[in-house]
């Protein structure tokens, strides 16, 4: 009757999302179909192309470290009743952190930029993140609001930047420099390799471990640590909060540091995983797609990495199926993702009252018997 | 007794209102099972039962809200199929809320004209309405000015307005739900007296409620509910309230608690000249002073919304007053700027007037909840971490000793009744052992057996030599439990008598705004409760 009717904890939290997926899927589908192209073949394609071969899902889970590191900002907000839109700006002004310790430092050894590099990402994000938290806290001022326009300022802000001080000298693309090899995290192909294991090159490298070891982190936090329930309070019952000597301002502040130095992760695997320097617009939406990545794995950390990893998947599969197939181009495997995100995120409350009526019938009949 | 009882032989007139076998399940609950009853024209019928016990599922069936998994509902004799509330209006099914559905900002007359307006235009529409209301108005004596704004009008008259509007829809069934949940006893005898009018003009009432005294009083028939199934439909005069509350609750209860004399011993808070300001500015509590002393339950008599709410959170440190002096051990609070999480420390314990707002997480497991406010206390500390372990076992002895159930620290808050969710507060804020507990309405929401469980573990608490606020609307609980009474009316304390010296009526007053000693005293609503008759 009610939208958020009860499911059993499987069907919560694997059966619903795989339904959702599936009529996703099914749509998408029939688009595919609609071009002239075969569905199955499509499907198979894109498969094949994002987990069949060590390259495709060495880049499927490249994509999905830059989703996992935004879906656990959003995540962490969202725990706290926050609804935080701006992981993208986040992650944007964080890599910049990232990027500047390492054009620095970048000739200091690797074991010791590293730690530096992930303190820098974390800071500037959480800075960026902090103002928003700040006026949400103090002045009332919506963060829905605050954070998005902060993504614009972070955008305008990196292009001043890199358009008139961090430009490589001589050159006309807006792009620093690149690192020094000292600063590149290694990669999956280079780790492998150490251990006597081969790995086709990818962008995979180092920082999909520090990404696992975040959503630990963020497990640990949330669900083992004091101030990690004062969060869970303050997000579910505001009122509740204030009633046990919480202070949701103090909160709401807190929320949003862990939530911006999360998304300020994105660019140990952008810019120190994958580009080697800091260009323009390097999140690329990930932070938006943190957002549909957070909502599908029900803000759980364990969610968030097989949301990410799906996501990972759509994004190599899509652009191998755009490779393979002509009629299908790039904004085809855009329309692909969306249907996925509106099925999955925004409207995945379509599916829950039939399904509870289902379960509700074979429970009662259960119980009659 | 009323001509018209049910039961009577087969050719009498059909029964206003007969259901046959309803039926409903939401999911694994069954909530009400098998339920057949009959209400003849010309007469009230009380339904009475503890929380839960599918009284207002199935109420919202009859009013069309629901539907009926099984059963038949029959309006004067003939089957009818009610989908929405439209088609009981239509079938001459009223219904007023609890919580009215008005709209605050419109006048009475347009109100009752919501919905059915006649046309394009409302003149016209608004004219006729005027004529029939002032109709109806003679017919059953209740008289409303029409054109005052909705907010205006104090509470019994807003609810008179509710039952205008279901006349006006040409109801001959009248369903009211807790109809004097929110009146003074003043204004409840009245709506009773209205109540009598309506039987006598030859309408069907329902009267649901959960207080036996309503139903003694004013019913003709009552139907008594447990677990969604009918337990009891008997003549009203051939029962007994003792007799009523057994077949409620399944067992014998005690409706009073037994207590000894209080034994008064050191002031513990005092309060001197507080003043609570809301959001717009508007004073609630206006220069309120009293003392509290070891060893005695003070209560806090009052219609809902006079200020009790707002002084209670002000004592708790969710509202920080405007002006004044809380003053606990040597300390002053307001001063100090203490909130709710220093002022436990100091041993001032909160139980709140309505927990799942503000006193739990329903979201949160039962072991969660029993830490919620002391979730900073090294007992439930290991480094960095929350000891899951300490917090489980605490919650296990809180659940132990006020028999909690189910007995399990695991399930959600939101899974337990409203008696359990309450025992388990209390449970919270007692074993802290605080110095100074307020708590607001202990037993809202609270089955029967586990009000005398929660009023026996207050008594028990004054008698530890602690102090307890109690601010309740239900009298009888003041009454019952209290040393001393504080009324207040308007944001004021207009009265303070001694458990002995209190009687329902003096209090009634005084809660009225009518002061028993200095004759009539104008309430703070201003005229328009002055203008009602006092018959």
């Amino acid at each position: 009757m009610s939208a958020s009717a009860k499911l059993p904890r499987w069907a919560e939290f694997a059966l619903l999302p795989a339904l959702n997926l599936g009529v996703a899927l099914l749509l998408a589908g029939g688009v595919i179909a609609l071009l002239g192209e075969s569905p199955v073949a499509a499907f198979k394609l894109m498969a094949a192309g994002s987990l069949g071969t060590q390259e495709g899902l060495g880049y499927t889970l490249y994509y999905a470290t830059n989703f996992i590191f935004t879906g656990l900002a959003v995540a962490v907000a969202y725990h706290a009743g926050l609804f935080n839109i701006g992981a993208e700006g986040q992650a944007y002004i964080g890599g910049l952190g990232t990027g500047l310790i390492c054009l620095w430092l970048g000739a200091w050894p690797f074991w010791v930029v590293l730690p530096l590099a992930v303190l820098a990402g974390a800071a500037f994000g959480a800075a960026w993140a902090l103002i928003p938290a700040y006026l949400q806290a103090r002045r009332g001022s919506h963060i829905v609001i605050t954070t998005i326009m902060f993504n614009f300022i972070a955008s305008a802000l990196m292009t001043y930047l890199l358009v008139n001080v961090l430009i490589k000298p001589g050159q006309q693309s807006p792009e620093s420099r690149e690192f020094d090899a000292n600063a590149f995290m290694p990669s999956a192909q280079e780790l492998f390799g150490k251990l006597g294991l081969s790995f086709a090159a990818s962008p995979l490298n180092l920082a999909f471990v520090l990404a696992l070891a975040a959503a630990g982190l963020v497990w640990l936090f949330i669900w083992r640590t004091r101030w990690g329930f004062t969060l869970r309070v303050a997000g579910q019952n505001p009122a509740a909060a204030v009633y046990a000597g919480i202070a949701p301002s103090r909160v709401v502040i807190g929320a949003m540091l862990f939530s911006g130095a999360l998304a300020g992760g994105l660019g140990l695997n952008e810019l120190m995983g994958a580009q080697h320097r800091i260009l323009m617009d390097f999140p690329g939406g990930a932070g938006f797609v943190g957002i549909a990545v957070a909502l599908m794995g029900r803000n759980h950390p364990v969610g968030i990495i097989a949301a990410a990893v799906l996501f990972g998947a759509l994004y190599q599969g899509g652009s191998q199926l755009s490779f393979d197939m002509p009629k299908i181009n790039r904004d085809m495997v855009v329309v692909i993702q969306g249907l996925v995100i509106l099925l999955c995120g925004a409207m995945e409350n379509v599916l829950r009252a039939p399904l509870a009526a289902v379960f509700t019938w074979f429970g009662g009949r259960r119980e009659e018997t | 007794m009323h001509p018209h009882a049910p039961g009577a032989d087969p050719a009498a007139p059909p029964p206003a209102l007969e259901l046959r076998g309803i039926d409903k399940r939401f999911g694994a609950v069954h909530a009400n099972r098998a339920i057949s009853l009959a209400v003849s024209a010309g007469s009230i019928h009380g339904l009475i039962g503890e929380n839960g016990a599918g009284k207002s599922t199935l109420m919202n069936i009859v009013y069309g809200f629901h539907r009926a998994d099984a059963g038949e509902i029959l309006v004067q004799g003939r089957a009818v199929s009610l989908g929405s509330p439209q088609d009981a209006i239509a079938a001459g099914i009223g219904m007023v809320h609890q919580h009215f559905m008005l709209v605050e900002n419109f006048t009475v007359l347009e109100n009752v004209v919501l919905g059915v307006e006649g046309g394009a235009l409302l003149s016209g529409g608004l004219a006729r309405a005027r004529a029939e209301l002032g109709k109806l108005a003679r017919d059953y004596g209740l008289e409303v000015p029409l054109d005052a704004v909705v907010s205006e009008l104090p509470v019994g008259l807003q609810q008179r307005v509710e039952i205008l509007k279901a006349l006006y829809r040409r109801a001959e069934i009248l369903i009211l739900d807790e109809p004097t949940a929110v009146l003074t006893p003043r204004e409840a005898d009245q709506l009773f007296k209205m109540l009598g009018r309506l039987r006598a003009q030859g309408k069907a009432v329902i009267l649901v409620t959960h207080k036996l005294r309503e139903i003694m009083a004013i019913t003709d028939r009552v139907t008594v509910m447990r677990q969604g199934a009918v337990v009891a439909g008997v003549e009203t005069r051939d029962t007994s309230p003792r007799g009523l509350a057994e077949q409620m609750v399944g067992r014998a209860v005690l409706l009073q608690v037994e207590k000894g004399p209080a034994n008064p011993g050191a002031a513990l808070l005092t309060v001197r000249d507080l003043e609570v300001r809301d959001r717009l500015g508007v004073a609630r509590v206006k220069g309120v002073g009293f003392t509290l002393h070891a060893g005695e339950i003070v209560g806090v008599a009052g219609v809902a919304g006079n200020g009790q709410s707002e002084l209670l959170e002000a004592l708790a440190g969710i509202r920080a007053p405007s002006r004044g002096e809380i003053s606990l051990g040597g300390r002053d609070l307001v001063r100090e700027r203490l909130g709710p999480g220093a002022r436990r420390r100091l041993g001032l314990a909160h139980v709140p007037e309505d927990r799942l707002r503000i006193g739990v997480v329903a979201g949160f497991s039962a072991q969660d909840n029993a830490m919620l406010g002391y979730h900073d206390a090294a007992e439930y500390q290991r480094g960095l971490f929350l000891n899951r372990t300490a917090i489980q076992a605490g919650c296990e002895r809180k659940i132990a000793e006020f028999d909690v159930r189910p007995p399990n620290p695991l399930l959600r808050m939101g899974s337990f009744s409203g008696g359990n969710q309450q025992k388990l507060v209390l449970a919270r804020e007692i074993a802290a052992d605080p110095q100074v507990l307020l708590i607001g309405q202990p037993t809202r929401g609270v089955d029967i057996g586990a009000i005398e469980f929660i009023h026996r573990r207050l008594v028990a608490l004054r008698d530890a030599s602690k102090a307890l606020l109690l601010v309740s609307v239900e009298l009888d609980e003041i009454l019952g439990l209290a040393d001393r009474i504080l009324v207040m009316n308007g944001g004021e304390i207009v009265g303070e008598l001694a458990r002995a010296e209190a009687t329902e009526e003096k209090i009634g007053l005084m809660m009225a705004g009518i002061d028993s000693r200095a004759g009539f005293s104008p309430p703070a609503e201003g005229g328009l409760k002055s203008a009602l008759p006092l018959t």
